[in-house]
């Protein structure tokens, strides 16, 4: 028998760790839970189009499988539990599309490391969420399944490039949900919807299996309600891989222990927080600024002392970016030729048109733009004005924060500068969606890794996301001081309409 | 018009496959032949999410190629993409190094023409860096279409690139086969031009003698041939210098070399030449090679050809040509070294003599590499040690050889045995045959005494013949001589 409503609704907004003390007490069978999860999305994706593919047949196989390791006492922290993947993850056997045409027809023979990490863990995956193509977008607009609405108000885009993900854990559709964040893709969606996700330090989760962008800012990342969620998922997805040379030798953290101190009257004591001059200077919508002051008392009050910090570089972080960023994709997409697998077109006159029609078809507008800029900073004769100059631009940023970081131990402030706008608001307007990037861009250029958590709503009704950032392999201090705000606030337990 | 003294100007480009059991960035593996696309990983493929792990056995090889050239071995080198579409290249592009290449620098010293026209010259190499090797097209077979096989995609390659410091096609020849014995010598690459383990690329200009300014060069690709080299180039120097002193001008151009006319064919200009957009691979960190990691390659190093060159000549007493021709490869080095070593080193000259001369000539008749002849250096050293201590003559030794070569007996000592093949030394034996001779021959003991001494060669050879080969022809000399003039 399936659950009763009540019970349902109990489940579908529970933590991972009401869950597993449910899966464990036999109060549900991991099939039922899948099962739940499966008929939400049934009910609610047609509307929200968060999922691109939903694997129901491979949830049930999972679920059936976990419910045999929970009942033989084999199971972990994540056994039996339902999530999504982020559709540039690769899965065996399972449509990996990246949101383009170019891979619509593409079924991978193998997984991403984060994938079978996940497996390995017991994790039951639902499916694949939307995205922007190949990741690039900032609203979820750019995919070639048509955009993701945000569950708080369905006229507005999620954000992105993880939208389908970060649209999913505020809907319930999912417990948790993996992500990718390259210039904000993990964090912006987050904010825009409500919701909790962390992009860990470059290096702690391994690319081998996730489709890239650019390669030296991609990292995964992981959504949930709370920190609590985000731990026991980043848990479970990092670790060292010797198929990414990138991939970080080091030992594996415990990041939900971390997070088990018991919670005293002032958990924050000597937290020192760095507040950047100039990410609060301007540019930011009233609505946000006051959501984030509210916070940062709520801080002060936890025993946390702000301090003003500068990040002077930070301003040219979007230009840095919009260099590196579109240079590395050039060279990543070129393998999309049509030749091995992935979209070919039906007629061509030779090799030359074969490429052009195959790419001019399967790539979209957004995709297009990227590769062009790629293509021209790389080219003979621009190319130190260009990437080695914003190379440059980008090792001032890390110093920027590297300094900041001696004055205090994370730097917070706004995720967005506004809330989830209108669908189709800045479809004439590229450069005003990039610059919406603008507090999260420069994170990824310096490596560091940052989370972001709803701290209240605009007038408007729409999540309100701060920014918290902190050294390098600073994941569990950023996990435990979003845990400690959490403990004392509810803006991570509020659900859109959908969810309640 | 007054004839122009004209000067060739070359420097080669080598692509040498380093011989790993993989890839350079994937586990598949690297073996020749195997059925299309089934030595192509995901990796290879180059699908959606896969990443590049460098193989450090491909980095062990090219330090110790930089080591052996005496070259900088870069302690970072950094890997980039060069950009480019076609099908064969899975990723649209290819990890190759560009402005900081592992190997910097170094020289092979080479030696040209033989006999007394032989010289010596110093090459100096500008760079040596590690890349992959793309797939290969085929064009037939396939109806209109063209087949990819990947099974050659991420082969590790060593770009070995000259200095412009050859002056003829012969420069061009030696240094190539230099630098292939030694590419063989220290074991990175199997050598084999047919399976297109070593190929090069020609740049060849020309200019007036005494010019400072090198002339505009065209690059002639893909010659895996010693031959086609020589040819190559041989053919592009003088219709450069015809289409100059026609009036003409060279425009810089990649060209092919047809084997069949002996001519080489524009490919294509630089107006055409890609633009290929190289920037550091993120994908892979920069390579660090620590001093440490150098110190054990040169540790582990063989001795190298020109240091054994130096020895053989020093130690041994060899000629210059001696030599060199003995360290032209470590196979035939070391075939000649275990002679030495089983004969002892005071027989070394007698040794390199059969090693050159005899062996050599066998082995080429039979078509056959000296690591596979059938006769082992300790047989050969048991033909030279015979021939030495007087057992046998240096004719015997040669029927000794032939009898090791079919098979006839293990060891020089035992053909001689069972053949009857030892020299006889007993006078009293001899001076019988020479009396049988020349009772047998008084005519040609007449023409002796009236002064010919050729009449006296022709008594030698009836002696000789009479003991069939085996009497010590010296001692057939002395005794001869001192019967006729007695």
């Amino acid at each position: 028998m399936p659950p009763a409503s009540t019970a349902a609704h109990t489940m579908i907004n529970a933590s991972l760790v009401e869950l597993r003390r449910a899966l464990d007490a036999r109060q549900i069978s991991s099939v039922e839970l899948a099962t739940l999860f499966l008929n939400r999305i049934a009910a609610l994706d047609p509307q929200l189009n968060a999922f691109i593919t939903v694997d129901r047949d491979g949830a049930l196989a999972a679920a059936r499988v976990a419910d045999a390791r929970i009942a033989a006492g084999e199971g972990g922290p994540l056994t039996g539990i339902p999530l999504a993947h982020k559709d540039l993850f690769c899965t065996e056997g399972v449509l990996t599309t990246c949101a383009s045409r170019m891979l619509s027809n593409f079924v991978s023979p193998y997984d991403a490391h984060v994938v079978s990490l996940l497996k390995e863990a017991g994790a039951v995956s639902l499916g694949k969420t939307n995205m922007d193509e190949f990741a690039m977008g900032s609203s979820n607009e750019s995919s070639f399944y048509g955009p993701t609405k945000n569950p708080w108000d369905i006229t507005r885009v999620p954000g992105g490039s993880s939208g389908g993900s970060a649209a999913a854990v505020a809907a319930r559709l999912a417990p948790i949900a993996t992500g990718s964040d390259t210039g904000g893709s993990v964090r912006q969606p987050a904010a825009f919807c409500g919701i909790t996700g962390i992009k860990p330090t470059y290096g702690l989760v391994s690319r081998y299996g996730m489709v890239a962008f650019a390669s030296s800012l991609d990292q995964g990342g992981a959504f949930g309600a709370s920190a609590e969620d985000c731990a026991l998922l980043l848990g479970a997805m990092t670790g060292f891989d010797a198929r990414d040379s990138t991939s970080l030798e080091r030992p594996a953290e415990d990041y939900a222990a971390a997070l088990a101190a018991p919670a005293a009257g002032k958990p924050l004591e000597g937290l020192r927080i760095g507040l950047p001059r100039e990410f609060f200077a301007e540019g930011m919508a009233d609505g946000v600024r006051a959501a984030v002051e509210a916070a940062l008392a709520q801080y002060r009050a936890l025993g946390a002392s702000t301090v003003e910090v500068s990040l002077p570089n930070a301003k040219l972080a979007i230009p840095a970016y919009y260099v590196i960023a579109p240079a590395e994709c050039s060279s990543n997409l070129s393998r999309f030729d049509g030749v091995r697998y992935g979209h070919r077109a039906a007629e061509y006159t030779d090799l030359a048109d074969m490429y052009g029609r195959s790419r001019a078809e399967g790539f979209g507008e957004e995709v297009k733009r990227r590769i062009l800029i790629g293509t021209y900073v790389l080219s003979h004769g621009y190319y130190d004005a260009y990437y080695l100059q914003a190379q440059r631009l980008r090792r001032l940023i890390a110093e920027d924060f590297k300094a900041a970081l001696t004055q205090c131990d994370v730097i917070a402030g706004p995720t967005t500068p506004g809330t989830a706008w209108t669908l189709g608001a800045m479809a004439d307007d590229p450069v005003q969606m990039y610059l919406s990037d603008i507090y999260t861009i420069a994170v990824n250029l310096a490596g560091l890794p940052g989370i972001s958590h709803p701290c209240g709503f605009d007038a408007a009704g729409l999540p309100v996301g701060l920014q918290l950032v902190g050294d390098y392999f600073a994941e569990g201090r950023l996990l435990a001081t979003t845990h400690h705000f959490q403990q004392a606030t509810d803006w991570h337990q509020r659900r859109p309409e959908c969810a309640r | 018009m007054s004839r122009i003294d004209w000067e060739v100007v070359i420097g080669l480009e080598v692509h040498a496959q380093l011989n790993t059991a993989s890839k350079i960035f994937s586990g598949a593996g690297t073996a020749f032949g195997a059925e299309p696309n089934r030595q192509a990983s995901a990796v290879d493929i180059a699908l959606p999410g896969v990443l590049p792990v460098l193989n450090r056995g491909a980095v062990e090889r090219a330090i110790r190629f930089g080591l052996a050239i005496g070259a900088h071995v870069a302690p970072t080198s950094v890997f980039a993409r060069k950009n480019y579409f076609y099908p064969d290249l899975p990723k649209g592009y290819q990890i190759s190094q560009f402005e900081l290449p592992v190997v910097q620098g170094g020289e092979i010293t080479i030696r040209v023409g033989e006999g007394d026209k032989a010289y010596e010259k110093t090459v100096r190499l500008t760079r040596a860096h590690l890349e992959e090797d793309a797939g290969k097209s085929l064009h037939e077979d396939f109806h209109g279409m063209t087949g990819i096989d990947l099974n050659r995609a991420g082969t590790p390659l060593l770009e070995i690139v000259s200095e412009p410091d050859m002056r003829s096609s012969a420069e061009a020849v030696a240094y190539a086969r230099t630098l292939h014995a030694l590419v063989r010598w220290i074991d990175i690459c199997d050598g084999n031009m047919q399976e297109g383990s070593f190929r090069c690329d020609a740049n060849v200009s020309v200019r007036q003698k005494g010019a400072t300014e090198f002339g505009t060069r065209r690059e002639i690709k893909n010659l895996n041939s010693f031959r086609f080299l020589q040819q190559a180039i041989d053919f592009e120097v003088q219709w450069q210098i015809a289409t100059i002193e026609d009036g003409g001008k060279i425009q810089q151009a990649t060209v092919l070399f047809d084997p069949d006319s002996g001519e080489t064919r524009m490919m294509r200009t630089k107006e055409d030449a890609h633009d290929y957009r190289y920037f550091p691979d993120p994908d892979l960190l920069p390579l660090v090679i620590s001093d440490d990691w150098k110190a054990r390659v040169q540790a582990a190093m063989p001795e190298l050809p020109g240091a054994m060159k130096a020895r053989f000549m020093d130690e041994w007493g060899l000629s210059a040509y001696d030599a060199t021709t003995l360290t032209a490869s470590k196979e035939v080095a070391d075939y000649y070294q275990s002679t030495v070593s089983a004969a002892g080193a005071a027989l070394a000259k007698p040794c390199a003599n059969w090693v050159m001369g005899d062996l050599a000539a066998r082995l080429n008749k039979a078509e056959l590499d000296v690591s596979a002849s059938p006769v082992s250096p300790a047989q050969l050293a048991g033909v030279v040690a015979r021939i030495a201590d007087n057992t046998i003559s240096n004719a015997i030794g040669k029927k000794v050889f032939e009898a090791l070569w079919n098979g006839e007996g293990a060891t020089a000592d035992e053909i001689i045995e069972q053949q009857g093949l030892k020299q006889v030394t007993d006078s009293g034996a001899i001076e019988a045959i020479i009396d049988e001779v020349l009772a047998a021959n008084p005519k040609s003991v007449e023409e002796f005494r009236a002064g010919k001494e050729k009449a006296f060669n022709a008594l030698v050879g009836q002696a000789m013949k009479a003991s069939k080969g085996k009497a010590n022809p010296a001692q057939v000399n002395e005794l001869l001589r001192k019967k006729l003039t007695a």
